[in-house]
């Protein structure tokens, strides 16, 4: 992480076209790419919860998708700033990628409303996996429904050209990218291994009561 | 065939409820002319129709939450899930015979409501009937699924709005589209990609929502 932040301010060029606000690009992509990535792997867990019903899925599926928001929102943040620096406004709507992230947010916020208002159980375990699942769906719906909206009030048709990165920018890129990703994982284990022992000590009281 | 059968049968059920008690349908009517009232003074006189389709589509979401939100109230009053559930019947076309319902209660109010529609606001063409037809499809899948998740939870009149509002942006995108744009057949197929994603999605996923 160390690393990647020294890379991404000092080692790596200057965009020509938008100055140092460029360098929040290394912070942005990579933390927006880990949120897709978390949110995915919620789905997954709850994929497997769904198929063999094993208990310990819920609870990874869970902290998957809380650090999934987590990075969501931050990515929301860093967008924002980014769009003010380069654009000169705080929140575009022309700009599919942080539209489809305040979706994206507004959904799992509602996940975890779901979770905190169901009885903890098989049930709630299996209604916020389904709807788990449905978040996956929705984010490759959603975009594709975004970018039709954004042609309506933009007629112009404007291709995003490949990634235009000189070599060190790109090696830049990846560093942080493994680095946010890395950081991600940390967080994922630590907060898995903190509810879980939540978990036994809750049984542990129930036994002892 | 048993299924269909099943399916028939469950929604007839839901459908003689309803007749019988009313209380879902005229309520639905109700909301959806104030809603059009209400909108016909929300927007300033000189605005182009362009803002009125947009509405229209507002009011359809939240019509169709206000009869969601009571489809499967009295299944939760009298304990007929459990027995549904316990039926010798595969537990989706639980899921299909109350989509079913739900949308022929969301069409009914449509009936009354379009021509409403283009009576106080502006004119509807083909392509935005369809679209209303598919979205309706949409929003009956996904809800009546939310629905019955809403329906277990603590606060669930409170859930259902959060639950099914962020599934249905795609919806009002595909819709508005469908409405203004010149190019409605995109958003056609973008409606129909989403109703059938999220149909087989839902029935599928039903069984575990459900079932203890």
């Amino acid at each position: 992480m160390g690393l990647a932040i020294v890379l991404a301010l000092i080692v790596a060029p200057e965009d020509l076209d938008q100055g140092v606000s460029q360098r929040i690009f290394y912070i942005h992509v990579p933390i927006a790419l880990t949120a897709y990535f978390c949110f995915g792997l919620g789905a997954w867990k709850a994929l497997l919860l769904l198929w063999r019903g094993e208990e310990r899925y819920d609870l990874e599926s869970y902290v998957a998708i809380h650090q999934g928001t987590i990075f969501g929102v931050l990515t929301l943040v860093t967008g924002s700033i980014w769009a003010k620096a380069s654009w000169g406004h705080w929140w575009l709507w022309s700009e599919d990628q942080l539209v489809l992230f305040l979706v994206l947010f507004l959904f799992y916020c509602a996940y975890f409303m779901l979770r905190f208002s169901l009885e903890e159980g098989p049930r709630r375990a299996r209604s916020s996996a389904v709807y788990a699942l449905f978040g996956v769906v929705l984010i490759p719906v959603s975009f594709l429904a975004i970018r039709l909206a954004e042609g309506l009030i933009h007629p112009t048709v404007f291709t995003r050209e490949g990634p235009q990165m000189s070599g060190s920018m790109f090696a830049t890129f990846c560093v942080s990218w493994a680095a946010v990703t890395l950081l991600a994982y940390v967080l994922y284990r630590v907060e898995l291994v903190g509810k879980r022992l939540d978990a036994d000590l809750r049984e542990l009281r129930e036994a002892l009561r | 065939m048993t299924y269909l059968a099943d399916v028939a049968a469950l929604a007839r059920k839901d459908l003689k409820v309803e007749l019988r008690a009313r209380d879902t349908l005229p309520a639905m009517l109700l909301f959806v002319l104030s809603t059009l009232v209400i909108f016909h003074f929300a927007l300033p006189s000189d605005t182009g129709d362009d803002a009125a389709y947009g509405l229209l589509w507002v009011a359809i979401v939240f019509t169709a939450l206000l009869g969601l939100a009571r489809a499967w109230v009295p299944e939760h009053e009298h304990g007929v899930l459990d027995g549904l559930v316990l039926a010798p019947c595969d537990r989706s076309a639980i899921w299909l015979g109350k989509t079913l319902a739900t949308l022929a209660f969301l069409l009914a109010a449509e009936v009354v409501a379009l021509p409403a529609f283009a009576l106080f606001f502006a004119p509807l063409n083909a392509t935005a009937l369809v679209a209303v037809v598919l979205v309706d499809i949409g929003i009956c899948a996904v809800g009546s699924l939310l629905a019955a998740m809403a329906a277990a939870g603590r606060a669930r009149e409170l859930l259902l709005p959060l639950l099914f509002l962020p599934l249905a942006i795609p919806l009002v995108v595909g819709g508005v589209g469908a409405a203004i744009s010149p190019e409605g057949g995109r958003y056609l197929l973008l409606l129909a990609l989403y109703d059938g994603v999220f149909a087989v999605l839902s029935w599928a996923s039903f069984e575990y929502v459900v079932t203890e």
